[in-house]
């Protein structure tokens, strides 16, 4: 059954590095616009916040499960890199994680601890979603960097990590957009504007570095044929920029009309950028030091977890897309009734 | 402090930390989902009432394990990169299972749970209570078959110092799993039982005489009462069980250095490690006998078989193991006298509400007398296990991560701040909750409409 698709040590870590960098887009997309609705805090007035927190409050739980399930399967899938990985970024692991402890934990007590206290919850809150995004992107330029600890790869990690957290306001005010109207629509419109000079400038840095650091990746990028091949890329993502500027010109409309479209097209700007990264690191784990079939499980293990993987993929898919769907349309005030 | 000592250090708090509020979500949501069907089925208001209050709770739990159950998954590789590298093949497929049919299950249907009352037809309601109780359930169900195998290791092989698995049907059904789930599933149901019965009591205390804080203390009661003896049953087998696969713990949880039998039963002792003899000793004859082989002269296992011919201690540390032991039987044994004390007043008198004062007054810090049993009884297992991480395939000290001791310090420092600080938010807040609901500032001072009525009404605090 396993050599089905030929030699198991080839085609399941491929399956597996594809299964990872699935769950770490969907995460990137789905906890980047709540980090981002967080980010945004102390932009908002006092009854803003409330319906900020409430466009989030049914789905933010799920969204950081994509988190364990990528993490989960370094973990399970290659095993050797996940603790080269995770213990070259010891502290940033660290402060990401007492990020998300805060902002989980202030999502609750923000409106059940009593009244005068609500303000350090929402101060716990901001704070805490900025500093897992500042230390998600502090992680990504090192990473970039080939996990190299020099001062010249902190600069260039403190960059990505403002980038990267810009890029979730962003998307955080895009997800506002269509989640809300009024005056709260209003300033996520502006929001957004503000924010779109971050994402070109994080997404140009991070084509920029990459491809500059390694000459295997410059190699990947710059020879005949892979640069036509690949020039729809950066193009279509260039397009997409200026489509999303012309329409953040022209939102909120009067009908409501196109509130999606932000939201739309930041998924799919930053899905781009995803595989773009994907094909430059492609076959490595650990940049530069190990790749995906050096650092693989054993076939008999990834097999058994495929099987599982199979089924139960597709139903978390119909389960989240039933959420979605039953908590639809403008954010109202949470209720537990 | 060197790295291991810390890293042990922290991961210990982690996990302490973590496992607090899983303990109470997997039992409080089946708990809920029983609210929810006695109001089904009677659409008495009280019940509506009771689900409120305590979905509360359940929110404020599910998101305090969800944040530090996220921190438990990067613990592996942050600290214990060892671990997975030896027996990731084993350890990989189960944790994946868990994340996929429990995690996502139950961070899903959470949200209709929590905020879909009126955005749903009441049976999905319903069954998103039933599917996130399940979901508990599940996530205990394997983490704790992984715990277990990391106890009694079985269908396994090692080749060049990786463990592969063979039979999956025996790494799951392990020989300790059985008994550690059904012991941690009745200790699940026993905290949550003492915790509402707690709570209760408060509000009674302070003047909340309503028909739901009745309704919840006598649930909480009966609950406690029914599940108190199967727990001592269960813990007993789990002893035996244990005595079976890892003696030298057992040797440790009973304080005996030396093998032989008709061996005593100490209630209280205190073991000392450098001259290998216990002082101050309490005993009942023959107890210790009794109770793990059924005959007064059975043989006991001593804890000098466990030590090399150097001199170094195979066996774990005693003291720790010794205490952590008796600190949990005698809460179990403290949850038996107090729960059967109330039952057979409710029954005599027939109604909750006849409980005399003292006896609510000590229900009231009781309300966490299941985390003080559950912590106890993981310290007992887990420190029994030592020198070992897997028993017999892989030491404590060959998984550590080679990271900065300083690094690993000062993150443990501001791990503790922060559980800590939300140790205390969140008791104070429960208790603010239940002042809150006694003052009847929760919804059922609102003229209660028939049936449909109670759809919509407050928001969410
Ligand atoms: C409310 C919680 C609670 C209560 C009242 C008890 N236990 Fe327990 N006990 C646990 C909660 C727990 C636990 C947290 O679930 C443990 C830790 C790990 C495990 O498998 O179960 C445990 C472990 C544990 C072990 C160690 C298993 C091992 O060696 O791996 C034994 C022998 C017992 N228990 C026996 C008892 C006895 C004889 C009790 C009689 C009063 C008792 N427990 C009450
Ligand atoms: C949830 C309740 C648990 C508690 C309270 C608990 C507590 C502890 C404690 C106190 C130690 C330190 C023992 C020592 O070194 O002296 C420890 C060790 C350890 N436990 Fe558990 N444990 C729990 C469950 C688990 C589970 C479910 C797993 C695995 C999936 C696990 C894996 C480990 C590992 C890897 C260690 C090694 C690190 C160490 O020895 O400190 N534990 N645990
Ligand atoms: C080292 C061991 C452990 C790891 C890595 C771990 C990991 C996690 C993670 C990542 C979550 C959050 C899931 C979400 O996003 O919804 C979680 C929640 C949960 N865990 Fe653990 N866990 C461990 C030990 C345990 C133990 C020992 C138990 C119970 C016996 C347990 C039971 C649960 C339950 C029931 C939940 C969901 C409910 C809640 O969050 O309160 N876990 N765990």
């Amino acid at each position: 059954m396993m050599d089905l698709f030929g030699d198991p040590a080839r085609w399941l870590p491929v399956t597996f590095a594809a299964l990872m960098g699935l769950s770490i887009l969907i995460y990137v997309v789905l906890d980047g616009f709540d980090l981002g609705v967080g980010v945004l805090f102390p932009f908002a007035g006092e009854a803003e916040k409330d319906r900020m927190v409430a466009s989030i409050g049914p789905f933010w739980d799920a969204n950081e499960t994509w988190l364990v399930l990528a993490v989960g399967l370094l973990l399970v899938a290659f095993p050797a890199a996940h603790g080269t990985i995770l213990t070259a970024l010891y502290l940033p692991v660290a402060i990401m994680l007492i990020g998300l402890i805060l902002r989980g934990v202030a999502f609750e007590f923000r409106v059940k601890a009593p009244l005068p206290h609500k303000g350090r919850w929402n101060f716990a809150f901001w704070s805490g979603s900025l500093m897992t995004s500042l230390s998600q992107g502090w992680m990504l330029g090192l990473y970039i960097m080939g996990l190299e600890q020099t001062p010249a790869t902190w600069v260039f990690a403190a960059l990505t990590a403002v980038f990267l957290t810009v890029g979730y306001s962003f998307i955080g005010a895009t997800w506002l957009i269509l989640k809300t109207d009024g005056d709260l629509q209003r300033k996520a419109v502006a929001w957004a504007r503000g924010g779109i000079w971050g994402l070109v400038l994080g997404l140009g840095a991070i084509s920029l570095a990459s491809p500059l650091v390694s000459p295997r990746i410059w190699q990947k990028w710059f020879s005949v044929p892979e640069i036509f091949l690949l020039a729809p890329l950066p193009i279509l993502s260039g397009a997409l920029v200026v489509l999303l500027w012309l329409a953040l010109r022209r939102l909120p409309t009067s009908d409501d009309s196109w509130a999606w479209f932000p939201f739309v097209a930041s998924i799919v700007l930053f899905t781009l950028a995803f595989f773009g990264m994907a094909y430059s690191f492609y076959p490595y784990v650990v940049p530069e030091q190990l790749t995906i079939y050096e650092a693989a499980s054993a076939p008999e293990s990834l097999f058994i977890i495929l099987i599982g993987t199979c089924i139960v993929l597709p139903m978390i898919g119909g389960y989240t897309a039933l959420a979605y769907v039953i908590f639809r349309g403008k954010a109202t005030e949470l209720r537990y009734d | 402090m060197d790295t291991l000592l810390l890293s042990r250090i922290q991961f210990g708090a982690n996990i302490s930390f973590h496992i607090l509020f899983p303990t109470i979500t997997i039992a409080l949501g089946w708990v809920l989902l029983f609210f929810k069907l006695r109001f089904n089925a009677t659409g008495d208001l009280k019940w509506m009432e009771a689900y409120r209050f305590w979905v509360k709770v359940f929110a404020l739990s599910f998101a305090m394990g969800v944040v530090s159950g996220i921190t438990m998954s990067f613990q592996f590789g942050t600290n214990w990169p060892g671990f997975m590298e030896t027996v990731g093949n084993i350890a990989g497929p189960l944790l994946a299972y868990e994340i996929m049919t429990a995690f996502f299950l139950e961070a899903v249907f959470l949200g209709i749970m929590l905020f879909g009352f009126s955005r749903v037809p009441g049976w999905l309601h319903t069954l998103a209570t039933f599917l996130v109780a399940f979901g508990t359930t599940m996530s205990a169900f394997w983490i704790l078959v992984l715990n277990s195998w990391m106890h009694t290791p079985a269908g396994f092989e090692m080749r060049d110092g990786v463990a592969f698995a063979t039979d999956w049907w025996a790494i799951i059904f392990n020989p300790s799993m059985p008994y550690r789930l059904v012991h941690m599933l009745l200790a699940s149901g026993l905290t949550v039982a003492f915790l509402i019965a707690g709570l209760s009591a408060f509000r009674w205390l302070i003047g909340d005489r309503g028909a739901e804080v009745r309704a919840t203390l006598k649930s909480g009661l009966i609950l406690g009462a029914a599940l108190i003896p199967l727990q001592i049953l269960a813990g007993d087998f789990h002893g035996l069980n244990t005595l079976e696969h890892q003696p030298a713990k057992v040797a440790a949880m009973e304080g005996n250095w030396e093998t032989g039998p008709n061996v005593p039963l100490l209630l209280f002792a205190v073991p000392d490690e450098e001259t290998r003899s216990n002082s101050m000793e309490i005993a009942i004859p023959n107890g210790a006998s009794l109770i793990l082989t059924h005959k007064s002269d059975g043989v006991v296992p001593g804890l000098n078989d466990f030590v090399a011919e150097d001199g170094t201690a195979l066996h774990p540390p005693v003291a720790p193991v010794f205490y952590s032991f008796r600190v949990m039987v005698g809460t179990g044994m403290a949850m038996l006298l107090l729960s059967w004390t109330a039952v057979a007043i409710m029954a005599r008198r027939r109604d909750a509400g006849a409980l005399p004062k003292p006896l609510l007054w000590a229900l009231v810090p009781m309300a966490f007398s299941g985390w003080v049993a559950t912590l106890a009884g993981w310290y007992t297992t887990e420190i029994g296990r030592q020198p070992w991480l897997v028993q017999g395939v892989l030491t404590t000290e060959q998984a550590v991560a080679d990271v900065p001791a300083p690094f690993v310090g000062t993150t443990l420092v501001a791990y503790l701040a922060i559980y800590v600080l939300l140790l205390a938010a969140y008791v104070s807040v429960l208790f603010y909750l239940a002042r809150k609901a006694a003052r009847g500032e929760g919804p059922r001072r609102r003229t209660p409409l028939a049936g449909e009525a109670i759809v919509a009404q407050v928001p969410a605090e």
